[in-house]
């Protein structure tokens, strides 16, 4: 393994932890777009619940592929600025609306008008942004982005197979939300998400079989990636599997399970895209060793994304095990029960 | 418009705007931690009053912050890929740790905003302190960056134009990096403390004896003027390292044309560029020998000395200078008066109350003009002497379309924070309630 590929298989872990926790974030604010029924302002309540002490650590992997991609591999990173200058635009705007506004519903006045008006900020652009995000990501891997980057459509990226990747990555976030949200729901609000996960999993497997179909004719070297190496098949049938259990516990009504399932089939779904493209990091133009950095810099970045996880990972358990843990830990100082109740910044910002 | 002017407009509204945030996510969570202390300390409902109302301002800072930091990161590419081709190996490890720091930040401010009675109070505290601590890394790597870019280090250029010969300690600690990082972080504590003090002195206007605003000011006003008293000594360390270091800058910042002996100290002034003199400046003879050299006959060296087209715009930078001194100086005075009645315990004057009030937006204005005076001072370069921002510059046409629809943006964004944070202050509970609180929980 070459520092490059090291680094190329951090930038990869790093994605697929930015779409289980970040991706999860904006299919929360597709739900609070999609909130209906009876309970929709319970929806609603859940959604910023979930997602209000964690949101923004889920932003900041995306942040870490950003600087891990101009320090390792600048001209790959240059290549993929100038050539899809529109849409990270347009991502930079969905991001920047979805993070101010949904911060300000939560410190603006409480009454219903002020917060169906963020709210509304909130959830389009939290579609706007994962709809972008996989349109880059197919436009990367379609190998539009050919040639030198001076020659290219600044629109190239405007066709069948980047926009079919935007729609499946939309329906992937939202279904990865809403089991999420399943398990932390409680009666008739779980049966909610449980039925929306498994309409936004419908929705997910034909965005899934259009992308297919469309690579065929708009990507042949995604299609031949996805088809034809070595480990295609049983990335694929893991895959499949994770989708068939997550679907199967859902029905059965095992939030858990579900849950796992489900990020289980991000994952394979991240991973697979990363294997499917590997050496290239932009295709079909640029390696991992095409685009690399010095060696001494790549060496050094290694280094600081060990020290780094040394202190970032227990951190995150911690945050995840005050906010998401069921069972209090004893490592944690744990406020003594009734005390400090008056010291809550808004009742519903606690879990 | 050209591209490149627009380009320019976009990256320098972003950071203008980015850089408030930025120095508020510096200084605020240590504000707000220093008032949940005194609260654990005292009981005192009035400072846990304050440090709820700061965490909530401290959060929506954050998350705007957040997510104009987000937008710096890409615009680095967007608009200035060829530099960022060539330098990313050389910026990026501070890059890469400043990433982790504000890991560390948006964590710990995750579990301090939401674990209010959800955590104990030791590790509440604590998460406060991590977040003051990562807002002050962050800025400590971020500094580095820019501290390459004035003096950049660490890299051969190899035939081609490609760096090589890369060494990433040396590039992510080039010469001068202490003086950059040290007036940077000292300058986040004055804006800060200052506009945050200035506003709890227009409410002390009103109701003197509001214990709320009282110990706002105490704490604010506190590390501010400490900062603001220490700032001028970092800033002769600066002049000292510009003048060894980036002597093009220290000419076009202090007007002076001409190579001389014992050169003067400009207050004031304008240069003209074509005439090739400063005129109206009240000049100290051999103050600028002095101050860049500590040596009265020290050689200064002119403008006229480097090439024309290597000349940054010399009337920009001297009135930016020019003007964050004069702030500087300004707060430094005010900051003296308060520590003096401070140390003797006596009551904080009306007309000291009224002097805050008024320098209250300087630090910010010195902190922009501060950033302005070194960003203008290396151009034409963005990695001086060896990269031109003409030659850095995305080949994507019509950026005054992102540049006008961010603008918008951002100043929808400053509008919204503005009217949310005046609302947290402005509802602040009168005297007669806190003192009725105190009361009740057996304080008073």
């Amino acid at each position: 393994m070459s520092p490059a590929d090291l680094l190329g298989g951090a930038i990869l872990a790093a994605l697929v932890l930015y779409a289980l926790l970040g991706g999860a974030d904006f299919g929360g604010g597709i739900w609070d777009l999609l909130a209906t029924g009876p309970r929709r302002k319970a929806q609603r309540d859940l959604v910023e619940q979930a997602i209000g002490p964690i949101w923004e650590a889920n932003h900041v992997w995306l942040i870490l592929v950003i600087v891990l991609l101009f320090t390792c591999f600048p001209s790959a990173f240059a290549a993929i600025s100038i050539a899809l200058f529109v849409p990270l635009v347009l991502l930079l705007f969905g991001i920047v609306l979805r993070g101010a506004a949904f911060t300000f519903r939560t410190y603006d006045r409480p009454e219903d008008k002020v917060q169906v008006r963020w709210g509304l900020v909130f959830s389009s652009s939290s579609v706007l942004a994962p709809v972008v995000l996989g349109v880059v990501v197919g436009a990367i891997a379609s190998g539009r982005l050919a040639g030198p980057p001076e020659g290219v459509d600044p629109l190239a990226w405007l066709s069948p197979f980047p926009l079919s990747v935007g729609l499946f990555a939309a329906a992937l976030f939202a279904f990865l939300a809403a089991s999420y949200l399943a398990v932390e729901a409680k009666g008739e609000l779980q049966e909610d998400f449980r039925r929306r996960a498994i309409g936004a999993g419908g929705v997910v497997f034909g965005a899934a079989v259009l992308a297919g179909v469309l690579s065929w004719f708009d990507a042949p070297l995604v299609f031949a990636g996805l088809t034809r190496r070595g480990f295609s098949l049983p990335l694929h049938a893991a895959t499949a599997l994770a989708a068939v259990t997550a679907f199967a516990a859902l029905f059965r009504r095992r939030y858990r399970l579900a849950r796992a399932a489900a990020a289980a089939q991000v994952t394979l779904i991240v991973l697979g895209w990363g294997a499917s493209q590997y050496p290239y990091l932009v295709v079909p133009g640029l390696t991992l060793a095409d685009a690399s950095a010095p060696r001494a810099t790549q060496v050094a970045v290694l280094w600081a994304l060990a020290a780094g996880a040394v202190f970032l990972f227990p951190a995150l358990y911690l945050l995840f095990r005050v906010f998401k843990g069921e069972r209090p830990l004893s490592v944690v100082d744990r406020a003594t029960p009734g005390a400090g109740v008056g010291d809550r910044p808004r009742a519903r910002g606690d879990v | 418009m050209n591209d490149l002017l627009a380009a320019r407009w976009l990256f320098g509204t972003s950071l203008a705007f980015h850089i408030v945030c930025a120095a508020i996510g510096v200084a605020m969570p240590l504000f707000m931690v220093l008032a949940e202390w005194r609260w654990r300390r005292t009981g005192s409902p009035a400072y846990h009053e304050l440090a709820k109302r700061w965490a909530k301002g401290t959060a929506i800072l954050f998350a705007v912050g957040a997510v104009s930091g987000t937008v710096i990161s890409f615009e680095l590419g967007l608009l200035w890929p060829r530099f960022m081709e060539f330098a990313g190996p050389m910026i990026g490890m501070p890059f890469s740790l400043e990433g982790f720091a504000f890991f560390a930040e948006a964590i710990f401010l995750g579990i301090y905003l939401y674990g209010w009675g959800r955590v104990g109070p030791r590790l509440h505290l604590a998460s406060g302190v991590v977040v003051a601590v990562s807002g002050a890394a962050s800025a400590f790597f971020v500094t580095l960056a820019n501290a390459w870019m004035n003096v950049p280090a660490g890299f051969e250029v190899a035939t081609g134009g490609a760096a090589a010969e890369v060494r990433p300690l040396v590039a992510m600690f080039p010469p001068g990096w202490v003086h950059e990082v040290v007036h940077v972080l000292v300058s986040c504590y004055v804006a800060t403390g200052f506009a945050v003090a200035g506003i709890h002195a227009f409410y002390l206007l009103r109701e003197r004896d509001n214990p709320f605003h009282q110990g706002a000011l105490r704490i604010a006003l506190g590390v501010g003027a400490v900062a603001a008293l220490v700032q001028p000594l970092s800033g002769d360390l600066s002049a000292r390292q510009v003048a060894a270091t980036q002597p093009v800058k220290l000419a076009a910042l202090e007007g002076q044309f001409r190579t001389e002996r014992g050169a003067p100290l400009r207050i004031g002034g304008l240069p003209d560029e074509g005439a090739r003199e400063t005129r109206w400046a009240l000049e100290i003879p051999y103050g600028l020998s002095i101050l860049a050299f500590h040596d009265p006959g020290a050689e200064v060296l002119g403008l006229e000395a480097f090439p024309r087209e290597n000349w940054p715009n010399v009337r920009n930078v001297h009135l930016a200078f020019q003007l964050m001194v004069g702030l500087g100086s300004a707060l430094a005075l005010v900051s003296l008066a308060y520590l003096l009645y401070r140390l003797r315990r006596r009551p904080i004057p009306r007309r000291l109350l009224q002097a805050v009030l008024v320098t209250s937006p300087f630090g910010f204005l010195a902190l922009e003009a501060g950033w302005l005076v070194t960003e203008w001072g290396r151009q034409p370069f963005t990695i001086r002497d060896v990269m031109r921002t003409a030659d850095a510059v995305t080949p994507v046409g019509n950026i005054a379309v992102p540049f006008v629809l961010f603008t918008i943006l951002y100043l929808f964004l400053a509008a919204v924070v503005i009217v949310l944070l005046r609302r947290q202050i402005a509802s602040a509970p009168p005297a007669s309630e806190l003192r009725a609180r105190a009361r009740a929980e057996g304080l008073a």
